[in-house]
C-alpha cells in the first residue's frame, strides 16, 4: 500500500534535480496558494449547529421566493445570485463552487478543499495531528468535518455515501438548484392524488 | 488421471470457477473466505520493465502460500507497470490477481473501461482505493485527477455488476462478476468515525476489506470490537496488514515519512533492542499475526513485505495462520509434462527415430 524505502524518496530526489533559481514561491502546493489562513473555515466547523439552523430558515426563505424567481426567469437571477453565493460561501467556507453544495452533510467543511476532492470522508493518509496528508500544515478537512458534524442536529447525514461530483454542475448557483428541486418535489407532492380522494 | 487442486477450472487454469450460489465473483479468494478459511493475501511488487518474466518470477516467490496477490496501482503515486498490466499476466497463468484501482491518476470513462477489460480477462477481484497524493511520488509535477474517490468508485463497480449498467445508465451486454475490496486505515484520525467510515463502505459496496499496516493491536483490537458491535463483521471479510519491518531505522523513517502508517514507540524499542533487527522485524510480524487473528471477525492478513517478498512465505509457515491448508499452486498438468518432455526428447537429444524403433519401444 505504501512505499517504505529508506531514508531517500524518489519525490525527493526529484525535487533535488529540479533547476534552482532564486525565486522559490513560499507555499506547499498549489492548491495552498489560493487559500487564505484557515481562521473563518474553522469557525464555520465550531459553529456548524448555528449555520445549520441558519441554513434551514435561509433555504425556506428562498423556496417562499420561488414565484419570484421564476417570475424573473432563473436564468436571469443566477448571474447574481452566484456572485452573491460564491462570495459569501468562499468567505465563509472557503467554497470552490461545485454547484452541489454538501456542506450539511459534511459538518460545514467543504470537501472541495480536500485536495483530493474526496465527498465521502477522510483517506487512510490523515496525519496523527489530524493535519491532511497533502498539506502538512492544513487540518484534514474530514477531520474536521467529523467534529463539525458531531454538533449538527443532522449530522449523521455524513454517514450517507455521496454521488461522485457531476462536474458539468461547477460554477453554477447551489442555492437556486435546491430551491428550484425543493418546488418541484412540492409541485409534485400536491399534484398526486390522496388516497381514498375521489378521482 | 490428472490430479487436481482446489478451486481450479479443470478446462484450464486460466478460466474463471465454476458460479457458486451466494458468490458475486467466479474467483478463488471469494471461494476461500465464504468457506471460513483464514484467508492470506500479498502485495507484488510492481516491475518497472516491459518483461513479462519479471513479473512471473516476483509472483513465483508465493506460490502455494498466498491466496491471491494484489496488483498495486502505482502505489505511493511511482510510476510501475500497470496492475491491469499485471493482472493480465497472471490470470494467464492461473493466478488470482486483485486488481487494485486507485483514483489519483483515471476518471471514470478510464475506470469503468479497466474494470470490464479487466473482468473479462479474468480478474474475479478489485480493490477500490483513493491513492496518494501525487506530490509523494516520482512525479510530482503530475496532475491529480481524484474524479471518483473510492467510496463512488465502489458504488460504481457495484452498479455495474448488480444491475448491468455503466454510471451513466447506459447497459452492460454482460456485466463483469465482482468480488469487490476497500482499504480501511483505523490507526488515522479521525478514530472514532473510522468504524462509521467503513459501514458507509459496506453500504457503497465492499465485501473484503484489506487493512493498513497494523503495528498497534491494542488500537486494532479496540477498533475491530467497535465493527463488531455495529454487526459489520457479517458483511464484509476483514483482513489485517501486517509486514515485517526491516530495522528499527526503516520504522522510524516510516513513521515520519509515509502517512497513515502508525508505529508505537514499543515497536521501535523493541527493533532497537535486537541483534539482528531484520530477523527480529520478521518475528514482530509473527506475533502480531498471531495476536490478530485470534480477534473474532478477522478473516484473514494481508502480508505486505515490501522488498523483503521472499520472507513472505516464511511468515505465514512459521505463524501457522494456513493451519496445513495449502493454497492453490501453479503447477504443470501431467499432460503437459509428457508434452514437454517428449519436446524436448525429439528437439535435443540427438536421435532419428523411425516409426519402426517407436513402435518397438512403445511395446
Ligand atoms: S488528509 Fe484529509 S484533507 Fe488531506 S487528502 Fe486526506 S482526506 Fe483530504
Amino acid at each position: 500500500m505504501s512505499e517504505k524505502t529508506p531514508a531517500i524518496t524518489q519525490a525527493t530526489l526529484v525535487k533535488k534535480a529540479a533547476p534552482k533559481s532564486d525565486y522559490k514561491p513560499a507555499d506547499v502546493s498549489p492548491q495552498r496558494r489560493v487559500q487564505r489562513s484557515f481562521a473563518v473555515r474553522l469557525w464555520s466547523v465550531r459553529h456548524s449547529r448555528l449555520l445549520e439552523w441558519f441554513y434551514a430558515r435561509f433555504s425556506d426563505m428562498f423556496l417562499l421566493l420561488h414565484p419570484l424567481w421564476k417570475r424573473i426567469g432563473y436564468g436571469r437571477v443566477e448571474g447574481p445570485i452566484k456572485f452573491v453565493e460564491k462570495r459569501v460561501k468562499g468567505f465563509m467556507f472557503d467554497c470552490r463552487m461545485c454547484g452541489q453544495c454538501v456542506l450539511s452533510s459534511t459538518g460545514m467543511s467543504c470537501p472541495m478543499n480536500c485536495p483530493k476532492q474526496l465527498r465521502n470522508g477522510p483517506c487512510g493518509g490523515v496525519r496523527a495531528n489530524g493535519n491532511c496528508e497533502v498539506e502538512p500544515d492544513m487540518p484534514c478537512v474530514w477531520v474536521k468535518a467529523w467534529e463539525g458534524s458531531r454538533n449538527m442536529a443532522h449530522g449523521d447525514k455524513i454517514l450517507d455515501v455521496q454521488k461522485p461530483v457531476d462536474q458539468s454542475l461547477r460554477e453554477t448557483s447551489a442555492w437556486l438548484r435546491v430551491t428550484a428541486q425543493a418546488a418541484a418535489a412540492r409541485e409534485a407532492a400536491r399534484n398526486v392524488p390522496k388516497p381514498g380522494a375521489p378521482a | 488421471m490428472i490430479g487436481r487442486q482446489p478451486d481450479e477450472n479443470p478446462a484450464g487454469i486460466h478460466l474463471p470457477l465454476d458460479p457458486l450460489p451466494g458468490h458475486t465473483s467466479r474467483g478463488r479468494l471469494e471461494r476461500v473466505l465464504r468457506r471460513g478459511e483464514f484467508a492470506v493475501t500479498t502485495e507484488l511488487n510492481p516491475p518497472d520493465s516491459a518483461d513479462p518474466e519479471d513479473v512471473y518470477n516476483r509472483a513465483k516467490i508465493f506460490d502455494g502460500w498466498v491466496d491471491a496477490i494484489n496488483a498495486v496501482d502505482a502505489s505511493g503515486a511511482n510510476c510501475h507497470m500497470s496492475s491491469v498490466g499485471i493482472c493480465a499476466l497472471l490470470t494467464r497463468m492461473g493466478y488470482a490477481p486483485i486488481m487494485q484501482i486507485a483514483c489519483r491518476d483515471r476518471n471514470r470513462i478510464a475506470i469503468q473501461g479497466d474494470v470490464l477489460g479487466g473482468a473479462a480477462m479474468g480478474v474475479a477481484n478489485m480493490l477500490c482505493l483513493t491513492g496518494d497524493g501525487v506530490q509523494a511520488g516520482d512525479q510530482p509535477g503530475a496532475k491529480p485527477v481524484f474524479d471518483l474517490d473510492c467510496m463512488s468508485l465502489l458504488e460504481t463497480c457495484r452498479i455495474m455488476r448488480d444491475n448491468g449498467k455503466f454510471l451513466s445508465g447506459r447497459k452492460l451486454t454482460t456485466p463483469p462478476q465482482l468480488f469487490l475490496g476497500a482499504a480501511i486505515n483505523p490507526f488515522a484520525p479521525p478514530i472514532d468515525f473510522r468504524p462509521y467510515r467503513l459501514g458507509k463502505k459496506i453500504a457503497a459496496g465492499a465485501q473484503f476489506v484489506q487493512s493498513q499496516y497494523c503495528f498497534d493491536v491494542p488500537m486494532f483490537r479496540t477498533y475491530m470490537q467497535q465493527v463488531r458491535d455495529l454487526g459489520f463483521t457479517e458483511k464484509c471479510f476483514i483482513l489485517c496488514g501486517v509486514g515485517p519491518l526491516a530495522s528499527a531505522k526503516t520504522a522510524k523513517w516510516i513513521r515520519s515519512n509515509v502517512p497513515g502508517i502508525h508505529i508505537p514507540d514499543s515497536i521501535v524499542k523493541r527493533l532497537e533492542g535486537a541483534q539482528d533487527q531484520k530477523k527480529e522485524g520478521k518475528q514482530l510480524c509473527i506475533d502480531i499475526i498471531n495476536e490478530v487473528k485470534e480477534i473474532p471477525g478477522v478473516c484473514g492478513v494481508h502480508v505486505m513485505a515490501y522488498r523483503q517478498e521472499e520472507y513472505v512465505a516464511e511468515i505465514v509457515d512459521e505463524s501457522g495462520v494456513l493451519k496445513g491448508r495449502q493454497p492453490w499452486k501453479r503447477e504443470i498438468r501431467r499432460d503437459d509434462q509428457l508434452v514437454a518432455d517428449r519436446l524436448d526428447h525429439i528437439l535435443h537429444d540427438e536421435i532419428t527415430e523411425t516409426q519402426v524403433d517407436m513402435v518397438k519401444t512403445a511395446h
